[in-house]
């Protein structure tokens, strides 16, 4: 067979200045002579990547924090971060007359005096939201695909303290117009502070200047949210992104891609223009729902007062599972030793949710630890060729999943006419037991798909039609798959679990029993792709096959 | 290198040297001589404007069709923008202002992107590119070059050979930022002690229960039966200067009841005035207002996180994450018959801290 390094025609032209005159080329010619960017057209201009929808949920991630770093530009200019009072004066006439600090009122002024300011704050806060979720799914694709083995390890961390931070800005830009619940978002924060061993009480003295609420904390956020925090995310993208090219992207298991190869479309121009088109319709979709659908509005809230409060209010969807997990607490979790006073019902949860995110984001050494796995891997797997990983991200799911909705626990009892109680017990249990049915499951699932997969490579398709042989006997005429279907189906690796090794003193260590104990339970019943053998046998018992064609 | 025809050995065999080594230490895939054989790419399908012309004037037309469109959108996103101006005191201007605006910006930037992608898919070249990967390690000899220069510069500087000046150095670069963190003090005010102040509210005896926010004070006799008040020390509603931070800490919950409905604690009998008992309002768990109230259980729920508290036993919690009954304030009525407080609380309100106990 052929070795194949460019696909078809599609040779490299060679990029650089033309050299045919005119403005174009005098001004490559001027700039190069500058800069020597034609190395760099050269080495970037070709490169080759691959397209799947699920690639562009990365994508969408950094384009919405495009779209934020632009509207939140705008926002700067009217925005002011003070919370000393002033009468509110604007022209929204319930609120006229009511103390509020500078920064609600100058929030409100953004939203009703300002031509297209409420539109540049819910494109914004749309944006924020829609940036969470892109950079979890993600997360999660990247994860379901093992796509953070070996080389990519240190990018997926790169990528999940992204994640945190993108909370941070979220949290932190949510508290800047100092509204009600804004205010009360901080309120609890300043409790979860305080009850923190040892430093808590002095940490939120720090935090807030004073007591809560003080009259700082809205501009320490401030600082943070529009400087320190963006310049960290901007320093980290360009990290991450420069991964993205040194690693080179990887691919989906498909005929013709190897471990060797990056088979796709060159930057110059398809990938330019689908990518370059994909950041405008992002910007659309949140600008459509930004100009329908209200967000945050303050002006029903009012401005913070440490005593008036609404029952039913949410926080941004991302900050849930935190919420959640406090409610999840069961009475009574908090003791006096010593004189001082441990709130196990905030110290747990900080502890849980910590000990959860910590697992996250070192999850690649951990697996590469089990399966002693060292190769690098630019084929990504079909979740269902790596059964014990993606059951048990499917029970991380699930155990982030009851915490989220727990956050929403008394919106499900007054909706579905449930107790408090009941709702809250139900999740407890989902928190603790979910997680382990959710494995359970998902691990069958993906065998049998496993297994199903088989079947149709060695048997074909069902293809539902019944035929009736000369010998008078019905068979269901199967359709074979074609080589390029099967190779799909068949690519991947099959492991065995670590063997226990005696070290130089030929002794076997604690350590390397569990390792060798977590590995065995990594590929128990795991099922080996169909091989050439097996192909041959099975057509070989079928002489008289039947085939549609 | 780009040997796609061996499927088998194209998962083990792995290119680079770090990945042999692997192999040999502890690497668990199973090498399957037998594994079927990557077929290499299907052929190429040519799409429908490749093979007509029509088609491809036709795409050729949507696309700048779609980018004129867009310049349609951004004029009527400025015309929107004075078309529609705010009134004040018309909230409707204000959603019409940023409903025309938003469509108009909303089209501009759909049909760029449509178009956009509509030229990459349909008309410029379908042909799919391979690029070759290398190990992401440096080539042996770069590696080779790397360390010896690391090496270098250690003979020539000495950095492992005098000790006394690296460790001295490495002490420096410690000590160095410790100031930095010293600065932060500065973030809370010198001459204030949390604790202390964590102790105290504006409660003392005295201090009449004002209505939140009016200021009015409250008269017993006006306190019906079932009835519920939210309530502020007197003074606070007109300080200028930590009136929130004050509030923070001392807003109450009056509320009557039927005393024979109150079970109230022997040394606590006193703390009541015919049925009206005041609590803090300020949740034990993490501080919201616990402002909700069930009159036919007398429950009190915080929204927050759903702590419920049974204000005929002393307020102690019954259901949820908050660990301590809300403190109580001891209330009286003064000679005109308005409430007042006893004293401040007897213990510190709102969330629990290391130093509370
Ligand atoms: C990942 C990054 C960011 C996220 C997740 C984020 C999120 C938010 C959120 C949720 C709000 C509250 C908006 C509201 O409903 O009123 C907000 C407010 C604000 N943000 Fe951001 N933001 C981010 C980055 C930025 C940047 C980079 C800037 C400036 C260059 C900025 C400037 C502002 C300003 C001035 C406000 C206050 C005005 C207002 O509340 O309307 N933000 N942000
Ligand atoms: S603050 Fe009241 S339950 Fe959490």
């Amino acid at each position: 067979m052929t070795t194949i390094t460019t696909r078809e025609s599609a040779d490299d032209q060679a990029v650089g200045a033309k050299k045919s005159g005119g403005f174009t080329a005098s001004a490559a010619n001027y700039i190069d002579e500058r800069t020597s960017i034609s190395g760099a057209v050269k080495e970037l201009g070709r490169k080759i990547f691959p397209d799947h929808w699920s690639f562009l949920l990365g994508e969408v991630a950094l384009y919405s924090f495009v779209i934020i770093l632009l509207s939140g530009s705008f926002l700067t200019f009217f925005y002011q971060a003070s919370m000393a009072e002033v009468v509110y004066d604007g022209s929204y006439a319930p609120l006229k007359g009511i103390p509020m600090s500078v920064a609600m009122s100058s929030t409100m002024d953004i939203s009703f005096d300002i031509r297209g300011g409420l539109l540049m704050r819910q494109v914004h806060h749309w944006a924020a939201l829609l940036f969470v979720a892109a950079i979890g799914l993600h997360m999660l694709r990247i994860y379901f695909t093992g796509a953070f083995r070996k080389p990519r390890e240190l990018n997926w961390v790169i990528g999940f303290i992204l994640f945190i931070l993108a909370m941070a800005e979220g949290f932190t830009g949510y508290s800047l117009p100092d509204d009600l619940l804004s205010g009360n978002g901080l309120r609890i924060i300043d409790g979860l502070i305080k009850g923190i061993p040892v430093v808590g009480t002095w940490v939120s003295f720090l935090l807030f200047g004073g007591e809560f609420p003080g009259t700082d904390i809205v501009g320490r956020l401030y600082s943070l949210h529009i400087l320190l925090l963006p310049a960290i995310i901007v320093a980290l993208i360009a990290m991450h992104l420069l991964f993205v090219v040194v690693h080179k992207h990887t691919q989906y298991p498909a005929a013709g891609h190897t471990n060797q190869n990056v088979v796709g479309y060159p930057v110059l121009p398809v990938y330019a223009a689908k990518a370059g088109g994909f950041f405008f319709i992002v910007f659309g979709v949140v600008m459509l729902i930004a100009s329908l659908f209200t967000i945050n509005p303050i002006w029903n809230y009012g401005p913070y007062d440490p005593s008036p409060v609404s029952a039913g209010t949410q926080p941004d969807w991302y900050i849930g599972f935190a919420d959640g997990a406090m409610r999840l607490i069961p009475s009574g979790w908090e003791f006096v030793w010593l004189n001082h006073t441990y709130s196990l019902n905030i110290m747990v949860v900080l502890i849980v949710v910590g000990l959860f995110i910590v697992t996250v984001m070192v999850y690649p050494f951990i697996e590469a630890w089990i399966t002693g796995d060292k190769r690098e891997h630019h084929v990504l797997d079909r979740p269902r060729n790596a059964p014990t990983r993606t059951a048990i991200g499917a029970a991380g799911v699930t155990f982030y999943a009851s915490l989220w909705s727990a956050a929403s626990s008394d919106i499900m009892a007054t909706h579905f006419h449930l107790t408090m109680e009941g709702v809250i017990h139900t999740l407890q249990v989902t928190t603790l037991l979910g997680p382990f049915l959710a494995f359970f499951i998902t691990k069958r699932v993906c065998l049998a798909l496993q297994k199903k997969d088989r079947e149709i490579v060695l048997h074909g398709y069902e293809s539902g039609r019944i035929v009736r042989l000369p010998g008078g006997e019905f068979v269901e005429v199967h359709q074979p798959v074609d080589e390029y279907e099967r190779w799909k189906l068949v690519s991947y690796s099959d492991f065995k679990p670590l063997m226990l090794r005696p070290n130089a003193q030929g002794k076997i260590g604690p350590v390397e029993k569990v390792r060798a104990g977590l590995s065995r339970w990594f590929f128990e019943d795991r099922i080996t792709p169909v091989t050439q053998t097996e192909l041959s046998r099975a057509h070989g018992d079928h002489p008289a096959e039947i085939t549609d064609k | 290198m780009a040997k796609d025809d061996n499927g088998a050995e194209d998962v083990t065999a792995a290119d680079s040297p770090g990945a042999q080594l692997a192999t040999s230490a502890a690497s668990t895939a199973v090498v399957t001589r037998d594994a079927l054989v990557n077929p290499g790419f299907p052929p190429h399908r040519p799409r429908i404007t490749d093979l007509d012309s029509k088609e491809e004037r036709k795409a050729e037309r949507t696309v700048y069709t779609l980018f004129y469109v867009s310049i349609v959108g951004s004029v009527f996103a400025i015309a929107a923008y004075m078309a529609f101006p705010i009134v004040a005191e018309d909230p409707g201007s204000v959603r019409l202002n940023n409903l025309f605006i938003g469509l108009g910006l909303t089209l501009a930037l759909m049909a760029i992107g449509i178009g956009a992608v509509h030229w990459g898919k349909a008309l410029m070249s379908d042909h799919e590119g391979v690029d070759e990967r290398h190990p992401v390690r440096g080539t042996e000899p770069v590696r080779a070059r790397a360390v010896e220069i690391f090496q270098q510069a250690n003979e020539e500087s000495g950095f492992g050979r005098r000790t006394l000046i690296r460790n001295s150095l490495i002490g420096a670069l410690v000590v160095f930022p410790l100031p930095a963190v010293v600065l932060f003090r500065g973030l809370g005010p010198m001459d204030q002690d949390p604790v202390a102040l964590l102790h105290e509210t504006l409660w003392k005896k005295g201090v009449r229960l004002t209505m939140d926010p009016s200021g009015t004070p409250i008269r017993a006799a006006d306190v019906t039966l079932g009835s519920s008040f939210h309530v502020i020390p007197e003074g606070l509603s007109e300080m200028g200067h930590g009136r929130l931070e004050e509030k923070a800490k001392a807003a109450v919950l009056l509320i009557r009841m039927d005393p024979s409905d109150l079970v109230e604690q022997e040394d606590r009998k006193s703390w009541s005035y015919d049925g009206i008992v005041a609590y803090s309002k300020i949740c034990t768990h993490v501080g919201c207002p616990v402002a909700l109230y069930e009159q036919q259980t007398h429950h009190l729920l915080c929204p927050c996180h759903q702590s419920q508290f049974d204000v005929e036993n002393h307020c102690k919690v019954i259901f949820g994450p908050a660990k301590r009954a809300l403190p109580q304030l001891p209330i009286a009525v003064d000679a005109e018959g308005y409430l007042i407080a006893q004293s401040d609380f007897t213990e510190p309100v709102g969330p629990s801290f290391w130093e509370r106990a």
